[in-house]
Order: structure tokens, then C-alpha cells, then sequence
């Protein structure tokens, strides 16, 4: 059976934790004088974007290459897609240049997993509409446990477009797994339309929750918002919601700031609390390639399956 | 014993099960103190020498060996540890996971850098670790310390610092643990 990450969903706390104590080993190779090991020699990492990207696909092209695997690089602006060619036959297409790994970002939330149907490769869900976003909450969960040492008992703010972020979704998954306490702070346009089974607290108050905040997490704001009618301004937004000098001085002096790019200044956060001591949106950065390189290794050369054969050789 | 060898030596994920004592406590302590006194003498002190234990096995005897180092000549050389896990040949063959990061606490260019590992076998991790010290810089020479060589290499690889020679079959596995080095088979 060919592994898969396509979500937090339906990983358990163990599994998450095994992945992030993994990542200290890597994240030791990226402060190497020569940052890259043999592990994945002769293995092809295929990036496969249907939305626009900048980080994340220069992150797990990153890790691929620190791992020694072959990068390719797929791209839909400039793909035959716009002439036509169906998802399918793309995925096909691609995979017939004996792909190992196919890191999957799409508009529509569920592609990756139709694609892990139509493959043998691995696919790594790096964003599906307004789905899931694992990896990125594995480095936010990564970068948090660096910090303070574990998720236990945090009290984690997610602030801004929660209804339309797929990083947000992944968060309160894998955050809650590991032991947080989550409140989600937005003007109710921007909350999902129902919030039953999420282990959440709700605010629309980000002055009354600061204070209390061990993590005050803020989610990009995007202009489109306005004009689909959920805020009125973004000036209103900021007013409300904008993490400014004034409110980062409500937060506690060891709490931590994170972001998961690309940053509007002077929108969700402004430009001096983006360089504020207490902000680690650089760790989430580096901790993001580390996260990703255990990610590929532990799909493709752990050889995690070959664990399960031989315990079932033993028991037989 | 390394949770690597237990899933590897058949019947796969077994029990060991010991059938002889091959040194005690007493044994080893004067094994390791004897190996530190052949490492001041080939290397004509400590100077340039840098412990490293290999994960996993090697890593409390390279802390043993820089502690009799230190008994010897009163400098204690730095200790660093390799997980050679990302570096192996059987990638892809076998279950392979690191099992703690890598610690190199100096600069390797031009140290002499002295391998520790519990079991010396087929060499491969020797190999491997081979690959992973010339990462981080040109030693001017690396040496091995094994605490038992058992035979058996698939690699031209020979150690410098032998606690003990032990010839064994195949199947049969080598424990060496804070109390001692067992010779025996893995059970269901």
C-alpha cells in the first residue's frame, strides 16, 4: 500500500508527534556546512501546483533536494492544462516520468485524494481549496513545540478568515490533537457556517482574548473578502482584528506570534509586530523545509511498510 | 540492543534470547580503558582527537571512552554523535529511521576523529558513517573504536580499537549493554 499525507484528519496524536520528533533530525542536516544527505538518491519528487505559490512549493523543493531526491517542477500557468488537457491525463503525464512523490496543491478541496486513487506515487496534500494544509500545520505545531517546549494546555488564537482557510482547518486538527486549547477570533461573516464537532471556543473580541494568548496566530486577509461583501473595509477589519504595537502589548511577554505567509503588512499585522521579538514567522519558514523533508522521507524511504511485514513475518 | 538489529536478524521482530556471557562489567571497563590508552599512543595525545558514538549503540561508549580519555591525560576531547540512519546503503531495502539527530559540537577539518560503535559486522554503517563525517569537514584522519568485532564484513573496513574479537555465525546477534556483552540468538 502506497502512504499518503493528504490531512491531519484521521492522523492521532501519536503519529503527529512521531513526525515532529523525526523533524529535529532534519532540521539538525539544514544547519550543516554541506545541508544535504543521500537518503533519497534516484527519487523523483514531483511539485504539482494548480494554484499560485511561492513558498510553499520552494519549501518542499528545498527539502526534496536536501534529501538528494530529483525535483520536477509542474507549474498550471504554464502547463497544457490551458490548452485543455484534463487533470487525469496531467496526473498521468506526470507520473509516467516515474515519479515517487506527487505534492499536490489545488483549488478544489479533495484533489489531492482523487489524484492518490489514480497514482502509485505518494501524494502530499500541500493545499486543497479551503480543505486541508497539513504540512503547514505541522511546521506551526513544529515551531510552537520549539519554543515552549509542547502544545499541552496552550491556549492558541487563530484570528481572521478562518471560513475560507484550509490552515486554519489543519491547525485546529492537529493543534487540538496535541493538547491545545483553541479560540477562533473573526467577525462572523468569516467563520465557517457551522462549527459543530470543532473543539473550538469562539471570540469576536481579540482585546479580551490577547491577554490569555500563549499563541496568537494570525491568518492572511484577502482583498477579495471585501468585495464578496464579508467585511465592510479592510480599515474596519484592521480596526477590529489588525495586530498593531498597541494589541501585540496585550499579549503576554512569552507568548508567540506566527503567520503563515504571505504576510499583508499593515493589514493582519503590522510592520512593526511582524519583527517583534515574540514573532517566529521566520522559524515557520525554516521549521517548514525541516517538517517537509521528514515528511518525504517518512513516505518514501523509511520504509515504514516494510516495518508492518516484518512484524507480521514474526506473529506468523 | 538496537531496535534496527531486533526487527532486521530473523525471525524479524524476535526476542533475544542470550546463551553466553562474553565479558561482564569488570571486562569492559578494562577494555575501554585499555582502548583509551592505545588512542593517546597512536595519536600521540589528544590534541586533535574528537569522540563520536554512532547512534545508537555507540553513543554511551564514546562517552565511556572520553571519560577514560580524561582519566589518562586529564583533557577531555569533545564527544559528538552520528546518526548515520540518512546515509545508508539499504534505504528502501529495510525499515530505516533515525533515531536522534546528529551532534557535532566542532569544526572537523583537520581533527582526528574516532568513530565509537558497540558492534563492528558487515561494516556498512561504518560506510555510512564515512559518508556523513567528510559532510562536515576533512579530518586529517578518521580511526574506529569497536567494543566487539564479530566478523563477517561485506566492506574492505578493519577497526583500530578492538575491546573484544568474537567469532560468531551469522544468525546469532552481539548485546552490548552497561552490564556487559551477551552473545545469542533472536526467538519468537
Amino acid at each position: 500500500m502506497t502512504a499518503h499525507l493528504l490531512g491531519i484528519d484521521g492522523m492521532d496524536r501519536a503519529e503527529i508527534e512521531e513526525l515532529l520528533d523525526l523533524t529535529d533530525t532534519f532540521a539538525e542536516i539544514g544547519r550543516r556546512p554541506i545541508a544535504r544527505v543521500p537518503a533519497l538518491r534516484g527519487r523523483t519528487v514531483a511539485t504539482l501546483f494548480f494554484e499560485d505559490s511561492t513558498r510553499t512549493r520552494v519549501s518542499f523543493d528545498t527539502a526534496a533536494k536536501r534529501l538528494s531526491a530529483d525535483t520536477l517542477n509542474f507549474a498550471a500557468g504554464s502547463s497544457s492544462l490551458s490548452k485543455g488537457e484534463s487533470l487525469r491525463d496531467t496526473v498521468d503525464v506526470i507520473a509516467s516520468y516515474g515519479v515517487d512523490a506527487l505534492v499536490v496543491r489545488h483549488p478544489m478541496a479533495g484533489t489531492p485524494h482523487r489524484i492518490a486513487d489514480w497514482t502509485d506515487a505518494s501524494v502530499i496534500n500541500a493545499g486543497d481549496g479551503s480543505h486541508e494544509h497539513p504540512t503547514q500545520a505541522l511546521l506551526d505545531a513544529y515551531t510552537i513545540r520549539q519554543h515552549r517546549g509542547a502544545l499541552d494546555g496552550m491556549h492558541v488564537g487563530i484570528v481572521g478568515d478562518i471560513r475560507h482557510s484550509r490552515v486554519a482547518r489543519s491547525n485546529v486538527l492537529a493543534f487540538s490533537a496535541l493538547g491545545a486549547e483553541i479560540t477562533l477570533v473573526a467577525p462572523t461573516t468569516l467563520l465557517p457556517p457551522s462549527l459543530v464537532g470543532w473543539p473550538v471556543r469562539v471570540s469576536h473580541d481579540l482585546d479580551e482574548v490577547l491577554p490569555s494568548l500563549d499563541v496568537c496566530y494570525l491568518l492572511r486577509m484577502q482583498r477579495e473578502r471585501i468585495t464578496e461583501g464579508l467585511i465592510p473595509s479592510v480599515r474596519e477589519y484592521v480596526s477590529d482584528y489588525g495586530l498593531d504595537a498597541a494589541r501585540a502589548a496585550r499579549l503576554p511577554a512569552d507568548a508567540l506570534i506566527c503567520h503563515p505567509g504571505p504576510t499583508n503588512r499593515g493589514v493582519e499585522i503590522s510592520a512593526e509586530v511582524a519583527t517583534d521579538p515574540r514573532s517566529v514567522i521566520l522559524d515557520q519558514v525554516v521549521n517548514g523545509v525541516s517538517v517537509r523533508m521528514a515528511v518525504l522521507f517518512l513516505l518514501l524511504g523509511s520504509g515504514r511498510e516494510l516495518v508492518d511485514k516484518a512484524e507480521s513475518v514474526a506473529g506468523a | 540492543m538496537a531496535e534496527r538489529e531486533r526487527r532486521q536478524t530473523p525471525p524479524f521482530g524476535g526476542v533475544f534470547a542470550a546463551h553466553a556471557r562474553i565479558m561482564d562489567a569488570d571486562d569492559m571497563a578494562r577494555a575501554v580503558s585499555r582502548m583509551a590508552h592505545e588512542v593517546i599512543e597512536r595519536n600521540h595525545g589528544l590534541d586533535l582527537v574528537v569522540v563520536i558514538g554512532l547512534q545508537t549503540g555507540g553513543v554511551p561508549l564514546a562517552e565511556r571512552l572520553a571519560d577514560a580519555l580524561d582519566e589518562i591525560e586529564g583533557i577531555r576531547p569533545p564527544v559528538g554523535s552520528l546518526d548515520v540512519a540518512l546515509y545508508r546503503d539499504d534505504i528502501g531495502l529495510r525499515p530505516v529511521i533515525p533515531e536522534a539527530a546528529t551532534d557535532i559540537p566542532v569544526d572537523l577539518d583537520n581533527s582526528i576523529v574516532v568513530l565509537v560503535d558497540d558492534v563492528l559486522f558487515t561494516g556498512r554503517t561504518i560506510r555510512a558513517a564515512l559518508d556523513a563525517v567528510c559532510d562536515f569537514g576533512r579530518p586529517r584522519a578518521i580511526q574506529l573504536a569497536v567494543m566487539v568485532d564479530r566478523g563477517h564484513r561485506e566492506l574492505p573496513i578493519r577497526p583500530d580499537f578492538v575491546g573484544k574479537n568474537l567469532p560468531t555465525r551469522r544468525d546469532e546477534v552481539v548485546d552490548v549493554h552497561l552490564e556487559g556483552v551477551d552473545l545469542g540468538v533472536m526467538q519468537k
